[in-house]
């Protein structure tokens, strides 16, 4: 048993309640103190890319021993995906907790901030370990739940009309998720992923488990905003603080969502054709209309927002392709190259969208407006901001160098070589619509002339937010190496063996 | 309130109180446990409130007391869970202590120790909760 799995929900857990006991007598101390919990979860999470993601280890909570090769404890599994997004979730995280030292500062209840902040990061954690279903919904709740006040947190009508919505859709979804997993345990008498894919291997009622996928892919859906349930997404990202928008849109929607899709479509039921065929059309449809949503948008946070239920789509798009071909049984190594660049767009997703995110705070921080009309000519006064976002707004339009690039031609390519035509010229036009939004973005945040006499009072921002800005913006050019063969089989190539093989996951688990 | 009202609760508090820690002390041999009984004791604090009115600074000064009981008791909870990781087995929510005999009070091991500290966790967080609720009203009637 690897001790390192329990860590990543521990720590965060402890450091939550830590901040508020120590905060109280000591301020400040929170500030610090969740930098350094969640530099030291990238440690460990960079740690275990680089030991053990080959192989697949398990952790028996408890020391639950199974019985008759049925396992009746609760299991934590770490492999080559769960070890991917914890990377992302930890790195941005860290990112975003080192930028709220100087962002958070304007805001009361710092306190209340920090330890809401290392709770959403042990809900994360806690989902993308967890080895069966209740306690992905458990954790998931801790999560988002943490998310619905982090969005509330400055308690101005907008982020409490914001957080409403979230919280009505989010309990809809949650109650969904829920009725989904009690139907699961009626029929199959086990929570374990592993177990059920034991069970059902051995026939089941396909009537009764197609309501139950519907019920899963529309809960989880919901809380990854796919294309008909994304309502309550742009009034949230944009209203919540930077920081935090930032880890709502680069790690939440994925790890809530779309990595809890891609696990049981992959590891837990058994593929079929018409399931597939569904969500690659919610991909293809959030992909088109969350761009043409996004385009007249003038409030910067609301254009990222959109953005990023179009970006998803290009995730769920691609592995929805990759889910036909290994449903229909031929090639795959197409399926694997679609897969391969899902999972690569995913990752490349959370940075360049945090780091815009982080831009976007870095704009409201200075001169205090969301509206793209009212700024202009800022790239003079802040170089560094307009660098790094000229970057991540090159990298969401797949421009060459950034990753963004690499990621979205694997994805086309793969389409295009899976006879997906329709598909590969979607991705190709919304690519263009994006840089088309961005470019408007580029030109009237930062080049734009304004007339207003304010050009002296503005500074760049102070050094825990650049930093901030400037690692992500590197990670942006780096994560572009991935698109080289053999790294990519390194890093990314555990994720996509343990998903291309349906019943790898299950047997390792039973096995051990 | 009426005297009858404040009398009764004086004189029903202190029962509901000792029923709680009943439901809290045997969780791990009749229904109910930490949560239940958390309820049940947060229940006595409401009543009395609810009974001698509210006074607003007395019941922020008892907010923060409830809240920095809250986030102690939830750290212990968390504490006893890594105390198996630190044992020597390296095994995250090991039940290490003597189990006894089973139908005693004092058995199963960890489990008595968890349900007390759940049970504090419980009733300090209804109450805050039930405080912040009073607290936002008599913040807007001001």
């Amino acid at each position: 048993m690897n001790p390192l799995i329990p860590l990543f929900v521990i720590i965060p857990l402890a450091g939550a309640f830590l901040i508020m006991i120590i905060g109280k007598f000591l301020s400040g101390f929170g500030r610090y103190f969740t930098s350094a919990i969640l530099l030291s979860l990238v440690v460990f999470s960079i740690y275990s890319l680089f030991t053990g993601s080959g192989t697949l280890s398990l952790y028996k909570v408890g020391g639950w021993e199974p019985v008759n090769r049925i396992p009746i404890g609760i299991y934590m599994v770490m492999d080559g995906f769960t070890v991917i997004v914890l990377c992302i979730i930890n790195i941005i995280g860290f990112l975003s907790a080192f930028y709220s030292i100087s962002y958070i500062k304007r805001y009361t209840s710092e306190n209340f901030y920090y330890a809401l902040f290392c709770l959403m990061t042990a809900g994360m954690n806690g989902v993308v370990l967890s080895g069966d279903l209740f306690n992905i919904f458990v954790f998931m709740e801790i999560s988002v739940i943490a998310a619905y006040a982090l969005v509330a947190f400055g308690v101005e009508k907008n982020e409490l009309e914001a957080t409403f919505k979230y919280q009505v859709l989010g309990c809809l979804a949650s109650f969904m998720i829920l009725i989904g997993i009690g139907f699961i345990y009626w029929k199959a008498k086990t929570l374990n992923i592993a177990d059920i894919k034991e069970v059902l291997s051995s026939g089941y009622d396909r009537t009764y488990y197609l309501v139950v996928q519907i019920l899963i892919l529309s809960g989880f859906g919901l809380k990854a905003a796919i294309i008909p349930f994304h309502a309550w997404l742009p009034d949230a990202h944009s209203s919540a603080p930077s920081p935090i928008s930032a880890m709502l849109s680069g790690v939440l929607i994925k790890a809530v969502g779309i990595y809890v899709i891609i696990r049981l479509f992959f590891n837990m039921f058994e593929l079929s054709e018409n399931m597939s065929v569904l969500i690659t059309t919610l991909g293809a449809l959030s992909m088109v209309i969350g761009v043409f949503l996004a385009i007249g948008q003038w409030d910067i946070k609301r254009l990222l927002a959109y953005h990023s239920i179009s970006q998803m789509g290009y995730v769920v798009l691609s592995v929805g392709a990759g889910m036909i071909l290994v449903a229909q049984g031929e090639k795959p190594e197409i399926a694997t190259l679609a897969i391969a660049g899902g999972i690569f767009h995913l990752v490349n997703h959370a940075v360049f969208k945090g780091l815009l995110f982080l831009n976007a705070g870095a704009i409201e921080y200075t001169i205090g407006t969301r509206d793209l009309k009212e700024m202009g000519g800022l790239a003079k006064q802040m170089p560094a901001t307009s660098a790094t976002s000229f970057i991540a707004s090159m990298s969401i339009s797949g421009i060459p160098p950034f990753n963004g690039f690499f990621s979205k031609l694997i994805i086309i390519i793969a389409c295009v070589m899976a006879k997906f035509y329709l598909l590969a010229a979607l991705a190709v036009l919304v690519s263009i619509i994006t840089l088309a939004s961005f470019l408007k973005f580029q030109r009237y945040a930062f080049y734009n002339k304004t007339d207003r006499g304010r050009e002296k009072t503005i500074k760049e921002v102070p050094f825990p937010m650049l930093f901030s800005m400037v690692i992500m913006s590197l990670l942006c050019v780096l994560l572009s190496l991935l698109a080289i063969p053999d790294i990519r089989d390194t890093i990314l190539g555990p994720a996509i063996d343990i998903l291309m093989d349906p019943v790898k996951y299950s047997t390792q688990i039973i096995g051990i | 309130m009426t005297v009858i009202v404040k009398k009764t609760t004086q004189l029903i508090a202190g029962m509901v109180f000792l029923y709680g820690i009943y439901v809290i002390i045997h969780g791990h041999l009749t229904p109910g446990g930490g949560f239940a009984g958390g309820v049940v004791m947060a229940g006595s604090f409401i009543l009395l409130i609810l009974a001698f009115g509210s006074d607003f600074m007395h019941l922020t000064k008892e907010e923060s007391g409830s809240t920095l009981y809250e986030n102690l008791a939830i750290l212990v909870v968390v504490f006893l869970s890594v105390s198996g990781l630190l044992y020597g087995a390296r095994i995250f929510f090991l039940n290490w202590l003597p189990k006894g005999t089973a139908g005693e009070l004092v058995s199963a091991g960890m489990l008595p120790l968890y349900n007390i500290f759940v049970g504090i966790e419980v009733a300090s967080s209804i109450l805050t909760i039930f405080l912040a609720l009073v607290i936002f009203k008599e913040e807007t009637l001001e």
